[in-house]
């Protein structure tokens, strides 16, 4: 096997005492990153850019720096679930899913278990993908080049399909919330056509409205104002937290090996094609709830429901350094960036990379690994200390979480507006979720609006307005017959269940 | 936490020249420099201003540091505003690419380049017209002549945004020839690429940088570069061709040229002094070898004017825009 | 009875859902007035600018009407709380200094907003002695301040203290 003796190069690169002090200073730096809501892997690795360029032309600098840059990259990708399980704020916006079932378990006191199945769950849907990337990369990056507007918009469908599905809420409810997450989704610059629509002139609104902006005032401060009610203090904040805890959850994950199969299989998916690991966190949770025996119970704390989010999310995250690396195509923002970053290096992603700089692909491989796995271990360790901030007062913590979520709200795009937009929409998640709106369509509608409109309409200039182009070959026909049967997955199991009795 | 106290005394420094007014006084930074992208995170623009603001760090060109803020609303008039909405702020500066001209256009956006200072123009941005290899076409007359005759709109040219410089020079093409393609938007230079090499379009006008690895990679061939002279990088870039082989449009029957302006802008009402001293700061960054680098990788026209010669271009340039656009029917609407 | 009087409804579910449903019918209005404006026919290279959300606004506004009349026909007897008079002082004494801290920030800057925010909140809900309260705030934006501004190099809003400082 050629690759596994690469591989081990790579790590013969990858281990040295530098590239490991490196290693930890990025899951650390990563994982604050990952905490703190606004301030995302992307503007991290941005941020951090600039201080690896010197280092970048030492000899075998740019594997050390890419090991760090990659390590924040993965520190966020593990720390986005900690504020989601804790406080119902998702660090990230690939982990609005875990705080589905995330913070129901938290608030049952068992902050620790949750954050110890995210976690592993988060390792998990990484390793697989790593493996993937390490012995059946050439022929995933191809895989990539199939994917035009309409398999993209395929896949946005499919995506929604599999989240929306029988909920408990009152369906007018859901509909209206649903469609009112599109409607935010619409406002702002009007990418096919490069016109301003909705911003009736104003400058605020110009960006639109943010995903992660609304996730922390709905989520964020709606459940702040929705604990003040019930009194000046967090459910479940006698939480179990010693490492003992974390031996217990993992004695029980063995149980949800499909679940993760699934999620790493659509982790991995999502994150090649690239539709993102946010989607990707939505789809495994929608199929979970779907397949699992457990659906029912879903969002009411359980350990599956925190598990699929966070394997797929972790898988897509990692599989989208993928083609950024062969085809230099960035599969998620903070690919983007470090994209950005290998090119002010010097190095160039494409398809001659693994040819010209094996040293460096596989130093950065193996760093996959080993960054994982000095990942799992800090968070790992530190499920006590995080469990620990549940017991602050409330009257303490509670002003600095909203600082904190004020912080992030600006940081998105700079923008004081989205600090008032924070506190609108903290009002808003309030009143709906006493009055039964589902948020969960809302927010997805508001991630995926903007990209399946414009796919949907990039489509329809290439076909001149012919729908048919949604099944004009068998990977955009397929996605789409899916897409509407998860859609009707309800009636179709109910008629199947009655087809079986007779 | 030096910048700060530095900056602390750099304050009461500044106060005290203006108490006194010495004749010669340069005028430094005495905060962090907010330079400001109208434009996403991980484009060319950014990816411009980041490397200037790595070279400044690394070879300690200024006492402060450069603060790299991307403000991409409505196709990059929330930047464009924000540094209008400044007057008299030294510590802000604007890189820009052609939505100087395009988005207050396309947009009826209340700002005109008029609105800022021009301080330095760093370089150029060319345009190249790509196919992929596996299509037969080796010229662009050889391309052109396909697209007419398979009939209007049968040919896709993929491209970055919409109504901005893609599909404008999408446009110019269309009007020199008497093709029609059918012009799909995209968010990104590289998936504009990438696009083209899976074949769900047929053709692009990607910048250079945006599109040499799948050249590398032997996916994509260079038609043309709509420019006035052969791009001048003789290094060998593939196998057999260096950027300086793409022949010019014009030569090949293209009669376009077109060139996407990379330039420092400041807010109104700064004195001279602050302009000269980030003439002087890009001055050092130029004689950097990372500079010399970044030039060479993504294949600018490395024209650098500054003072009245670059506003005089701006200004030429953008009655050119105005022209394109108008024939194209981009302009906004009152 | 001063308990009574806290547990008296604020406002019953029949206002709040109307209230709601009112608030999105008004959204969807807009938006539709603002899709017809810019164009919302199908065309020959596919949907316009304000196609779908023409539709979508639509879809809305519709889902609302229903909304409203399910609310309206709220029988007396269902018409279960939906804030209780205490409740809702308790979320205002947050809200309100929320809101503000929210809107002074433009001209305070983030960190005084957050200094006083914080501060506010700990005296008035959590009845901390004063040096604890300075303690904690002051602490908390020092670190806020040394990990944005100085670390992460994140330039957040500032305001005439910071400058005063010579730290803007």
């Amino acid at each position: 096997m050629e690759e596994i003796q690469s591989l081990l190069q790579g790590f013969a690169v990858a281990l040295t005492w530098k590239n490991l002090l490196f290693m930890f200073l990025g899951i650390v730096l990563g994982v604050l990153i990952g905490v703190l809501p606004g301030l995302g892997g992307a503007n991290g690795v941005a941020i951090l850019l600039p201080l690896t360029f010197t280092m970048a032309q030492t000899p075998g600098g740019t594997t050390t720096a890419i090991i760090l840059l990659s390590c924040i990259y993965w520190g966020a990708l593990f720390g986005g679930a900690i504020t989601s399980i804790l406080f119902n704020i998702p660090g990230e916006p690939w982990s609005v899913a875990t705080t589905f079932d995330g913070y129901p378990m938290a608030q049952q006191g068992r902050a620790g278990q949750a954050l110890t199945a995210s976690f592993t769950a988060s390792f998990f849907g990484a390793l697989v993908a790593v493996v993937m990337i390490t012995f059946v990369s050439p022929i995933i990056a191809e895989f990539a080049l199939a994917f035009g507007p309409p398999e993209f918009f395929s896949v946005f469908l499919l995506t929604f399909c599999a989240f929306i599905g029988m909920s408990k809420e009152p369906p007018f409810k859901t509909l209206a919330s649903m469609m009112l997450g599109f409607l935010l989704a619409s406002v702002g610059t009007d990418t096919v056509t490069g016109t301003l629509r909705f911003n009736f002139g104003s400058i605020w609104l110009l960006n639109g409205f943010n995903f992660l902006v609304a996730v922390i005032g709905l989520f964020g401060i709606g459940e702040i104002l929705l604990t003040l009610e019930e009194g000046l203090a967090f459910k479940g904040k006698d939480a179990k937290m010693s490492l003992r805890v974390v031996m217990e959850t993992w004695k029980e994950l063995p149980r949800y090996w499909m679940t993760a199969i699934r999620s790493s299989a659509i982790g991995c998916f999502m994150g090649v094609v690239p539709g993102g690991a946010t989607p990707a966190s939505f789809m495994a949770y929608g199929m979970a709830q779907r397949f699992s025996r457990d659906g029912e119970r879903f969002g009411t704390g359980k350990v599956e429901g925190v598990v699929a989010p966070e394997v797929a999310n972790n898988a897509a995250g990692t599989s989208a350094l993928l083609p950024m690396l062969t085809l230099g195509v960035p599969g998620s923002p903070t690919a983007a960036v470090l994209l950005g970053g290998l090119m002010i290096w010097g190095l160039q992603p494409g398809p001659l990379l693994f040819i010209e700089q094996k040293e460096f692909v596989w130093g950065l491989i193996a760093s996959m690994y080993l960054g994982n796995i000095a990942g799992l271990i800090v968070v790992l360790t530190c499920v006590p200390l995080f469990a620990a901030i549940l017991r602050t007062p409330f009257s303490v913590i509670a002003p600095i979480i909203v600082v904190i979520c004020a912080i992030g709200a600006y940081t998105v795009y700079n923008s004081i507006f989205d600090v008032w937009m924070m506190v609108v929409f903290g009002v808003a998640g309030w009143a709906f979720k006493k009055l039964q709106y589902p948020l969960a369509p809302l927010v997805l509608a508001l991630v995926l609006g903007d990209q399946a409109e414009a796919s949907f309409r990039q489509s329809m200039i290439m076909s001149q307005g012919d729908l048919s182009l949604f099944f004009s070959n068998l990977l955009v026909g397929s996605m789409t017959t899916l897409a509407v049967v998860l859609l009707f997955w309800p009636l179709i199991a109910l008629g199947w269940k009655k087809l079986r009795e007779r | 936490m030096r910048t700060r106290i530095s900056g602390a005394i750099g304050a009461a420094l500044a106060a005290a020249a203006f108490t006194w007014p010495l004749a010669g006084q340069a005028w430094e930074p005495t905060r962090n420099i907010e330079f400001i992208i109208p434009a996403g995170t991980g484009g060319g623009a950014d990816q411009m201003a980041r490397a200037i603001q790595a070279i400044v760090a690394k070879h300690k060109l200024a006492k402060v540091a450069v603060l790299p803020i991307n403000k991409s609303g409505g196709a990059g008039a929330e930047g464009f505003l924000d540094v209008k909405n400044s007057p008299g702020e030294p510590h802000k500066i604007i890189i820009t690419l052609s939505n100087l001209f395009t988005t207050p256009l396309a947009t009826n956006t209340p700002f005109n380049w008029r609105d800022l200072t021009p301080v330095q123009m760093l370089a150029l941005d060319n345009f190249v017209l790509w196919v992929n290899a596996k299509s037969p076409y080796k010229t662009p007359k050889e391309y052109v002549e396909a697209a007419k005759k398979a009939g209007s709109g049968k040919f896709k040219m993929a491209g970055t945004g919409a109504k901005q410089e893609d599909q404008i020079i999408t446009v110019a093409i269309e009007q020199a020839t008497g093709a029609k393609f059918t012009y799909i938007p995209f968010k990104g230079g590289g998936a504009v690429a990438t696009q083209l090499v899976g074949g769900h379009a047929d053709s692009t006008v990607n910048n250079p940088i945006e599109a040499v690895a799948q050249w590398r990679g032997g996916n994509l061939r260079p038609l043309c570069v709509f420019e006035k002279q052969r791009m001048p990088y003789k290094n060998k870039v593939t196998k057999d061709m260096s950027w300086n082989d793409i022949p010019i449009c014009k030569q090949a029957g293209l009669d376009i040229d077109y060139l996407m302006l990379r330039g420092i802008f400041m807010p109104p009402n700064v004195s001279a002094e602050q302009v000269d001293y980030y003439l002087g700061l890009f001055a050092k960054i130029f004689e950097t070898p990372e500079w010399k680098d970044l030039m060479e990788r993504g294949a600018f026209n490395q024209t650098r004017l500054k003072g009245k010669e670059y506003a005089d271009w701006v200004a030429r340039e953008e009655a050119r825009h105005v022209s394109l656009m108008k024939a194209a029917g981009f302009i906004a609407g009152k | 009875m001063a308990g009574n009087e806290g547990e008296r409804p604020a406002l019953r579910r029949r206002g709040a859902e109307i209230a709601v449903a009112l608030v999105m019918l008004a959204l969807a209005a807009i938006i539709a007035w603002d899709s017809v404006r810019i164009g919302a026919r199908w065309v020959a290279d596919g949907p316009q600018t304000g196609y779908f959300p023409l539709y979508i606004a639509m879809l809305v506004g519709g889902a609302s009407v229903v909304n409203l009349l399910r609310a309206l026909l709220i029988p007396r007897e269902k018409n279960r709380t939906f804030v209780e008079v205490r409740q809702l002082k308790t979320v205002l004494t947050v809200l309100v200094p929320t809101a503000v801290f929210a809107a002074v920030v433009i001209w305070t800057g983030i960190y005084a907003a957050a200094l006083a925010y914080i501060a506010f909140f700990m005296r008035r809900l959590g009845r901390y002695a004063w040096w604890k309260v300075a303690a904690m705030s002051a602490a908390t934006v020092l670190v806020l301040f040394l990990m944005f501004e100085i670390w992460f190099l994140v330039p957040l809003p500032k305001g005439p203290i910071e400058r005063w400082l010579g730290i803007d």
